[in-house]
């Protein structure tokens, strides 16, 4: 799975994007925040507001409660702040 | 209908020009202009905007936005176009034109798609001041505009 990250989450995970094999149990989109969580302090900095954090399932919008299964690239961003 | 993503600033005469072209059916045109203003959100002087996107995404959503424009009213024609990397103050940043047979269409498609623009295509602005550079949060406020367009 690509995991691809924007904005401020990006530069406090410190890259755009990367693959990752998603242990089994993370089901959700917020279960994959959880364990994104534990990778490491950048990961722990990027997602501690984890509430305020926008997801994408391939290049769709979704709920942080969205299913993960099948999906080839999730995407993690704050709240949009275009026009 | 057409979505652009472009670094280049854009004429918004030029582009109301080649949208209307040879055509007679559209008796009103709204355009709206969003430009960099010269002024931080706090306030501070403001050197410039730089903007980020989601690549692919922005096109697949600024899509759905326009169908969903496309299915409230009748529109002849639509035309999104929305810069990133870095703009200056007084440059445009993004341009949204609605074409149809009669203005009360034309305008509410418009404050429609900039409403969904603004709180669901996939962009980020950084404001660079004096001080560095500082990702804008995003307003409450556009949310409020977003959410009164809802309808179940």
């Amino acid at each position: 799975m690509k995991l691809k990250y924007f904005a401020w989450v990006r530069e406090r995970v410190g890259r755009s994007e990367e693959d990752a094999e998603l242990p089994s149990g993370v089901a959700t989109v917020a279960d994959l925040i959880g364990w994104l969580k534990g990778r490491g302090p950048e990961y722990a900095h990027a997602f501690e507001a984890d509430a305020a954090i926008r997801a994408a399932i391939d290049r769709r919008h979704v709920r942080q409660d969205a299913s993960v299964a099948g999906a080839s690239e999730v995407a993690f961003f704050p709240p949009m702040t275009g026009g | 209908m057409t979505v652009r993503i472009q670094e280049r600033p854009f004429d918004l005469g030029v582009e109301v020009a080649a949208l209307t072209v040879g055509r007679t059916d559209a008796g009103a045109i709204v355009t709206f202009s969003g430009v960099c203003r010269d002024r931080a959100d706090s306030g501070a002087p403001l050197a410039a905007l730089t903007l980020e996107h989601y690549p692919g995404m922005t096109e697949e959503e600024l899509g759905r936005i326009e169908t969903e424009a496309r299915s409230r009213w009748s529109l002849s024609d639509v035309l999104v176009v929305h810069r990133v990397g870095r703009i200056l103050p007084g440059e445009p940043i993004v341009l949204v034109v609605t074409l149809s047979a009669h203005r009360k269409a034309a305008f509410e498609a418009a404050e429609f798609l900039m409403d969904y623009l603004k709180t669901s295509a996939p962009f980020w602005k950084s404001e660079e001041t004096a001080d560095g550079s500082n990702w804008v949060a995003a307003k409450s406020s556009d949310d409020d505009a977003a959410e009164r367009w809802k309808r179940d």
